[in-house]
């Protein structure tokens, strides 16, 4: 892992997309108005003839991308998250997932670190409600490299695909040599007092978090888990038999995402207790972004809290 | 209310300290949206010291005319003209986007008094206009409602289907101004995905359309006198405004629509803001 590097995964998104547009000339992107946002602008740029701006229509972009996709194309359509699930979620189910197309929906600034934007911005829904879909793949990238290596599957892929990115810089936590896989989690330490299942952001605070603990010689293990859909059940199992209880961090809220998935595979195939940490059915806030971390309490601290909870749970 | 000239010197002075308050709360800020906020000054002055009926004591008062700012993002407009209005201290102006501030990054009704609805996602906020004026019909109340939309708003399918909504139910009693800038996120609206040509569209699904310059204080004021006067239809005020407006820093410039002023852009535009007391 290196800490001190550090990408948003919208700019190695963007980044993919123009490797992407090089290598497949069938590949086109669609955006809603937030090009610069998004990073769409980078495709934009290099391959002005295969991106169509749509305008702050969403619902439109969704209906097209499905359109380019049954007519020989394969699309990436992006805009920030709450937009993207929110807004066009209907499109989304009956234009792409019903009829299982390959269509990508890349989205950006997902969760509580959109920071000043508020509430109304800030997506924290996305996970479950595309996660629901029938056919839809749903990947939480963790850095940028792993970033990279989902957009390369998803455009292997056949069917929808759900990509969620962030705003704000992040640590580098693989190497050049990371293997990705949809639907295979990476365990990063295994743990054996309790397990932190995490995505996306969460997953840098998960490792930061297993340090503190181990210095209260307490062994967590890290599992990132970005793939939500499929879920890697094997994973989740083996975790809470190796460890006896199991943390979820995410940030979105505690009810559908990686926490509710996790506790659905809990509950049919290997009880063991659960906390999860995420946002507690609540709508965000403006703020900046560290601020809001700590505010919704999802930093590594109160993952801390969360083993710590875990465990105790575990000697009921 | 017909208005003398001396009315419209004292709105126009009103605006100007407004987009003073505006820039200085958006640069003290550093994130938040300068364009449309400024193209948007000269509406909501017309609207909150000319035209609509309200009390900022009872910001629920059941004879309010209800406003809806559509185009969310322009919310330090809307917090700066509450606070002239006297919603709230002018004080707290300088907490926006803050950790635990009543003034969101977006409107947030559940937090800030006189503000009708949350808003932020575009595209939303002429359907609930629509649902209220349809309410204050239903009880024969004599109550108006407004609402401002961006021009790039106007590329949500659902100001469509609220268009046809407003003129279906023959709501008089609703007006609506669009900011007609010409500029989104992207650029302009021309080149991302044309919106024109606006009036004709407006007429077309059935409103009473005007088109007039945003920024004349005495064409604004006589818009919203003239919508009040149409029946069996709503009103549209298009608006032609330029993004931005009250300094050379940030008229016209698409990277301000989610910018804010700097040190030195802050003192120039203060500077241009200050001599226009002469003008
Ligand atoms: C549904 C939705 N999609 C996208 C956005 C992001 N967004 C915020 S402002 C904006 C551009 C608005 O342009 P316009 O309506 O012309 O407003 P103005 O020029 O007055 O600022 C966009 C795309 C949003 N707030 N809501
Ligand atoms: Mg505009």
């Amino acid at each position: 892992m290196n800490q001190a590097q550090k990408i948003a995964t919208r700019d190695a998104y963007g980044d993919a997309l123009v490797a992407l547009g090089k290598k497949r000339n069938d590949v086109v992107v669609l955006d809603a108005d937030l090009s610069g946002s998004t990073k769409t602008s980078k495709f934009a740029k290099t391959f002005p003839e295969r991106f169509f701006n749509i305008g702050i229509a969403e619902q439109d972009m969704m209906g097209t991308a499905a359109g380019l996709a049954i007519a020989g194309k394969l699309p990436f359509a992006s805009t920030f998250a709450v937009f993207a699930t929110g807004r066009a979620w209907e499109q989304i189910r009956q234009s792409i997932c019903y009829p299982n197309l390959s269509v990508k929906i890349v989205a950006s600034h997902a969760g509580v670190t959109v920071g000043e934007d508020g509430g109304s911005h800030q997506s924290l829904e996305d996970i479950a409600v595309m996660r629901v879909l029938p056919n839809m793949t749903v990947i939480v990238p963790a850095d940028g490299i792993e970033t990279t290596l989902a957009i390369e599957a998803a455009a292997e892929h056949k069917g929808p695909c759900y990509v969620r990115t962030g705003r704000n810089k992040v640590p580098v936590l693989f190497g050049p040599d990371y293997q990705f896989k949809i639907g295979k989690a990476h365990v990063f330490h295994e743990g054996k007092d309790a397990a932190i299942i995490a995505a996306g952001i969460m997953v840098a605070e998960a490792l930061k978090a297993r340090e503190s603990l181990l210095a209260e010689g307490i062994d967590a293990g890290v599992i990132n888990m970005s793939t939500i859909k499929p879920l890697d059940d094997e994973a989740v199992k083996a975790a809470a038999t190796r460890c006896g209880a199991i943390v979820t961090a995410e940030e979105h809220s505690i009810i559908g995402g990686l926490g509710g998935a996790v506790a659905e595979v809990l509950a049919e195939s290997a009880p063991a207790p659960l906390v999860r940490i995420g946002v507690k059915d609540q709508f965000g806030t403006s703020g900046e972004s560290e601020g809001l971390m700590k505010h919704y309490k999802l930093s590594a601290a109160d993952i801390c809290e969360g083993v710590k909870e875990a465990i105790k749970k575990k000697k009921r | 209310m017909a208005v003398n000239e001396a009315q419209i010197a004292a709105l126009k002075d009103r605006a100007r300290r407004m987009r003073i308050d505006i820039v200085k709360m958006l640069h003290g800020c550093g994130s938040g949206h300068t364009g449309g906020s400024l193209s948007a000054t000269d509406i909501m002055t017309a609207l909150y010291f000319a035209k609509m009926k309200y009390d900022p004591r009872k910001p629920d008062w059941k004879g309010r005319d209800f406003f809806i700012l559509s185009k969310g993002h322009a919310a330090p407009v809307l917090y700066t003209t509450l606070a002239h209005a006297g919603f709230i201290e002018t004080s707290e102006l300088c907490t926006l986007r803050k950790l635990g501030s009543r003034l969101q990054g977006h409107p947030d009704s559940k937090y800030l008094p006189g503000v009708e609805i949350s808003t932020g996602s575009l595209g939303q906020g002429l359907s609930v206009a629509c649902g209220v004026a349809l309410a204050h019909k239903l009880d024969k109340a004599p109550n108006r409602v407004y609402a401002v939309l961006g021009d790039g708003e106007l590329q949500e399918g659902q100001i469509w289907e609220a268009a046809m909504t407003g003129a279906h139910y023959k709501l008089d009693n609703l007006c609506i101004l669009v900011d007609n800038n010409g500029l989104q996120i992207d650029g302009p609206v021309a080149k991302v995905m044309g919106v024109e040509p606006i009036t004709d569209k407006w007429r077309a699904f059935g409103w009473d359309v005007q088109d007039i310059d945003g920024h004349d204080m005495a064409q604004i004021v006589a818009a919203l006198d003239k919508a009040e006067t149409v029946k069996g239809k709503p009103s549209a005020i298009v608006c032609r405004t330029v993004k931005g407006k009250g300094s050379k820093c940030f008229e016209g410039k698409v990277e301000f629509h989610g910018t804010t002023p700097s040190k030195e852009e802050l003192e120039m535009a203060l500077k241009e803001l200050d001599e226009a007391v002469c003008k």
